[in-house]
């Protein structure tokens, strides 16, 4: 029953998006094969442990009513099979952790020559991204999307300053947790061009569901050209609505959190807000960037994501359109 | 001693006892040597009996009554974590469902668990050995009866702490693991994580309290020649998880205790900005998790090698293997905690070696379900409720443990651990390997503790839907989480296309629901209406069967001696006792370790209404403490006068009534 509704189940599904069946990467490849690998096995296992569960059932016609006393060599034939699953069994244990070894090996030799690193930072609940370079203005900071160049290995440093999140792209690699207090190491690696959902998996408080996250992976010139563009400073804004807006940003409390490089907005608890337009969601993954989910999300962050530590900032109508206005420009 | 000659004597040994006293107390009264069996009924029943009145009851001590209370308290936590599921379910049963909002969803799936893990798994199965033990090993009172009945306050306490706390909305939202920082000083405001970290201490307490009243029990108060290798397999389970229990409960005690400190002393032991460490508090956590699991799943292996043997109509197979696979399961239990923590970024060699622990466990548990099968195949079973119930065991237990496999593969566990696979995974390994076992029980052992029968056909119709509805609800969990869904999220995009399957899985929850109404009812019916069950309705072959049902509050009129796994089958006639107990004071046999052998005579407590006082004033300082650390120093006062009450005076317990 369990296997004809597994097929049923998996016919109608695997959007794929953020699936670990789904593989689109060296090591989410190595470990779909292994999830395949052990389910096969352990539902073969399985069918035999009930075949020998209901065999006697099926098989055998005489009923026994009153209980049997043993004398002792009764069993000796049940014995010897016993012990010669119990072998098996053994044996087939000993080859799935032969089987993890090597599939760690493997996964460990996937991010050894990675030419880019990124350290990835959970807070509660977006992503800060930063770009690592040896040339102090060429590091760029952004928040809940990564690029990364398709077909070359990616190194992410992950790290916490406030709880423990986990790191998660199913169809990329396995999950890391990021740990404050502790640094920690994942390679990935993205086959083909593509965007790729991903979660934050360790719960993290109130807003744990909405802590998404997404790779954009390019062919590596495009990937460069918009590195390039996003070390560049915020666009000013060109029409007067705009203008107003950008004023606004930095006259109210937006400023005391968010930074837009190149103007006077540099706080650092919440996302870096410089090519924000340029992203494809907004509030780490929750709404799809447009004009109206912005307005949305300024005007009242607590209805979308209740507990997030964005506050409702008192704007009248024409104030939120400006600043909406604005942040569109910021591509 | 062989039993041999222990049958041949009626007759408590009667040994030179200078010096020990034991055996020849100074006020010596009737004995039940040589009387007549209604006198000695009546005897008995005057020195068993429980007080009459309200402060009677509150002073039980008799193990049939405080287990009562036990089982029945527990299934009451247990519909209400069923009821925090539900609730769960409805929220989850599509995406951006806007019913619960996020800071009910914490606290809804962090009591969820809570619940689930402190105040219905252990607690049933500690309940459920608190009842069965002393019936089975022959005696008439559990070992330290006040301490028992002190722990089943303060675990009654403890969750009603916990559920008040809950209709407050103040019940801890961390989830029940309450991993720090989430739940430190800095990101857990609020006194939510206090209530998490003094409950779990605070009922631990009465966890410990029946492990090593259980312990002793088996140790010292068997029956006669009920040697090391004839004792029933279901003991020797209780005896294993007692042993378990004192080694693992510290831990998460020592856990919640370094977390309260952080909070309310201001102490930094989980603080990485003062040097301490948040993955210390994993460490000790899953030291005590992983053995939880075993402690509620091993039990539930004593009772299926209980179940199987009376309707496959012969002793168990293997019974010296399962008894040592018992002992490994024990063992090896404390060795793996680690993969729960495989995505913490632990040093690959360290995380292989929980690896391979891990998947060593699997033989023991192996060999169980082998020797399990081999008994089966021995004739054509009987097929009955609690039967039924060992085979929906088998089921879903063998795929819970395959899974388990896959999640000890570290690489393999670093894409499903914190999603629904892993949610699947222990749901097929907590409710196959321990509900389902546990509703079998309840079918098997209903008419000893209330002398009547439940419905078969009730029964029958309750284990379909129980079985129905789980697969439901949880095997497509085990795909929805390959899919990405992560645990603990209150919602989803409609975007990944994890919709239909959820409402699939809360239709099974529904069902699954459905099936303990329908145990609920047929509990209740079965108790008052039930068909009378005497003393042996299954003819099983055990000593709890060997007394009346329900059993008087003396357990057994005469002290039955054992030369079998299976008394009751070796001897089909009259079982062979052993006399010399005094029929006017509460007196136990004491025996040996190893072989049983009778040893002295020794009072049980009477009963006593300082074990309640002592709960209430343990109770009261641990209530407190989540305020100011002073209550340990107030709260000492009270504590310390109930304890003086409890043991004094240091006389005769006699002189107590």
């Amino acid at each position: 029953m369990a296997s004809a509704m597994a097929c049923v189940l998996f016919l109608q599904g695997c959007a794929g998006w953020q699936s670990a069946l789904d593989p689109k990467g060296p090591a989410a490849s190595e470990l779909a094969w292994l999830i395949w690998f052990f389910t096969g096995l352990c539902a073969a296992v399985w069918v035999l442990v009930m075949i020998a569960l209901a065999a006697p059932l099926v098989l055998r016609s005489r009923q026994r009513t009153e209980p049997l006393v043993l004398d002792a060599g009764a069993d000796d034939r049940k014995f010897r099979v016993v012990v010669a699953a119990l072998g098996v069994t053994a044996l087939i244990l000993i080859g799935l952790t032969l089987l993890s070894f090597f599939a760690n090996r493997t996964l460990a030799a996937i991010g050894s020559d990675a030419a880019l690193t990124i350290r990835v930072t959970g807070h509660q609940w977006w992503w800060e991204v930063r770009y690592e370079n040896a040339q102090p203005n060429r590091i760029l900071t952004t928040a809940n999307e990564i690029h990364i160049p398709a077909g070359e290995p990616v190194r992410l440093i992950v790290t916490s300053t406030d709880v423990i999140h986990s790191f998660w792209i199913p169809s990329l690699a396995g999950k890391l947790d990021l740990i404050p207090g502790h640094m920690n190491v994942l390679d990935i690696e993205a086959n083909k061009p593509g965007i790729y959902r991903g979660q934050c998996a360790e719960f993290c408080g109130a807003q744990h569901a909405n802590m998404g996250t997404f790779i954009v992976a390019e062919p590596r010139p495009k990937f460069d050209a918009w590195l390039n563009e996003q070390l560049q400073p915020a666009a000013a804004p060109t029409s007067g609505e705009a203008k107003a807006g950008g004023d606004l940003f930095v006259k109210r409390p937006c400023v005391m959190c968010h930074r837009i490089g190149g103007t006077r907005a540099g706080g650092t608890v919440a996302p870096d807000l410089t090519h924000i337009a340029s992203r494809q969601t907004l509030a780490a993954g929750t709404l799809t960037m447009s004009r109206g989910n912005l307005a949305a999300w300024i005007a009242d962050p607590q209805g979308i994501k209740p507990g997030a530590h964005m506050p409702v900032v008192s704007l009248n109508g024409d104030e939120l359109n400006a600043i909406v206005a604005y942040l569109e420009g910021l591509r | 001693m062989s039993s041999a000659d222990l049958t041949s004597e009626r007759d408590l040994p009667q040994r030179d006892t200078a010096g020990k006293g034991d055996l020849a107390p100074e006020r010596d009264g009737p004995r039940d040597t040589g009387m007549d069996d209604a006198s000695l009924q009546r005897w008995l029943t005057q020195t068993w009996r429980t007080p009459s009145g309200i402060v009677g009851a509150l002073s039980s001590v008799d193990h049939k009554i405080v287990a009562r209370r036990y089982l029945i308290t527990a299934f009451v936590f247990l519909c209400l974590g069923g009821l925090n599921a539900v609730a769960m379910r409805i929220q989850l049963s599509g995406p951006r469902r806007g019913l619960i909002g996020p800071d009910l969803y914490n606290q809804l799936f962090t009591m969820h668990g809570v619940t689930m893990m402190f105040l219905f798994a252990v607690p049933i199965v500690q309940a459920t050995g608190i009842y069965l033990v002393p019936l089975m090993v022959g005696t008439r009172n559990i070992a330290f009866p006040r301490l028992n009945a002190f722990s089943y306050w303060i675990y009654v306490s403890g969750g009603i702490f916990a559920w008040v706390s809950f209709a407050l909305s103040m019940a801890p939202d961390v989830g029940w693991f309450a991993y720090v920082p989430l739940s430190g000083p800095e990101f857990a405001p609020g006194k939510r994580a206090d209530v998490w970290a003094q409950m779990i201490t605070y009922t631990e307490v009465s966890s410990l309290a029946v492990a090593v009243a259980t312990i002793v029990t088996v140790l010292k108060q068997r029956a006669p020649g009920m040697s090391l290798d004839k004792i029933p397999l279901y003991v020797w389970a209780m005896l294993v998880t007692s042993f378990v229990v004192v080694f693992a409960m510290p831990a998460v005690m020592i856990t919640s205790t370094f977390l309260i400190l952080d909070r309310l002393v201001g102490t930094h032991i989980f603080n990485p900005a003062e040097g301490g460490d948040a993955l210390l508090f994993q460490h000790l956590f899953w030291f005590f998790g992983h053995p939880e699991v075993y402690i509620i799943f091993l039990p539930a292996t004593g009772m299926v090698s209980a179940i199987i043997p009376a309707f496959a109509r012969r002793p168990i197979f293997g019974h010296l293997g399962l008894v040592l696979s018992l002992i490994a399961v024990g063992f090896l239990s404390f060795g793996l905690w680690v993969h729960h923590m495989f995505a913490t970024g632990l040093p690959k060699l360290g995380a292989s070696f929980f690896t391979a622990s891990s998947m060593m466990i699997a033989i023991p548990n192996g060999l169980q379900i082998f020797c399990w099968l081999a008994t089966l195949w021995d004739g054509r079973p009987v097929i009955r409720t609690p039967l039924l119930f060992v085979f929906g065991f088998f089921f879903i237990f063998v795929i819970g443990g395959l899974t388990g496999v896959m999640l000890a593969s570290v690489p393999l566990d670093l894409q499903v651990h914190d999603t629904y696979f892993v949610v699947a995974h222990f749901h097929y390994v907590l409710i196959g390997g321990s509900v389902f076992p546990l509703l079998g029980a309840a079918y098997f052992w209903f008419p000893k503790i209330t002398g009547r029968m439940m419905s078969e056909a009730l029964g029958r119709l309750h284990f379909w839907l129980a079985f129905i509805g789980f697969n439901a609800a949880f095997f497509p969990m085990h795909i929805v989480g390959l899919w990405g869904m992560p645990r603990r999220v209150y919602t989803y995009p409609a975007e990944l296309g994890w919709g239909n399957i959820n409402l699939f899985i809360t239709a099974g929850a529904a069902l699954f629901f459905l099936s303990f109404v329908l145990f609920t009812f047929n509990l209740v019916h079965g108790a008052m209406r039930g068909v009378p069950a005497g003393d042996n309705p299954w003819d099983a072959g055990t000593l709890e069967w060997a007394t009346s049902s329900p059993p008087p509050s003396y357990n057994f009129a005469r002290i039955p001696v054992v030369s079998h796994v299976e008394p009751l089958w070796a001897e089909r006639e009259a079982m062979p006792v052993a006399t010399g107990l005094r029929v006017d004071a509460r007196e136990l046999l004491i025996s040996t370790v190893a072989e049983a052998r009778p040893d002295i005579r020794e009072k049980s407590a009477t009963p006593s209404i300082w074990p309640l006082l002592a709960a209430v004033a343990v109770g009261a300082t641990f209530l407190y403490s989540i305020f100011t650390p002073w209550a340990i120093v107030w709260g000492a006062v009270p504590i310390a006068v109930t304890l003086i009450g409890w043991f004094w005076p240091k006389g005769d317990p006699e002189d107590e009534e």
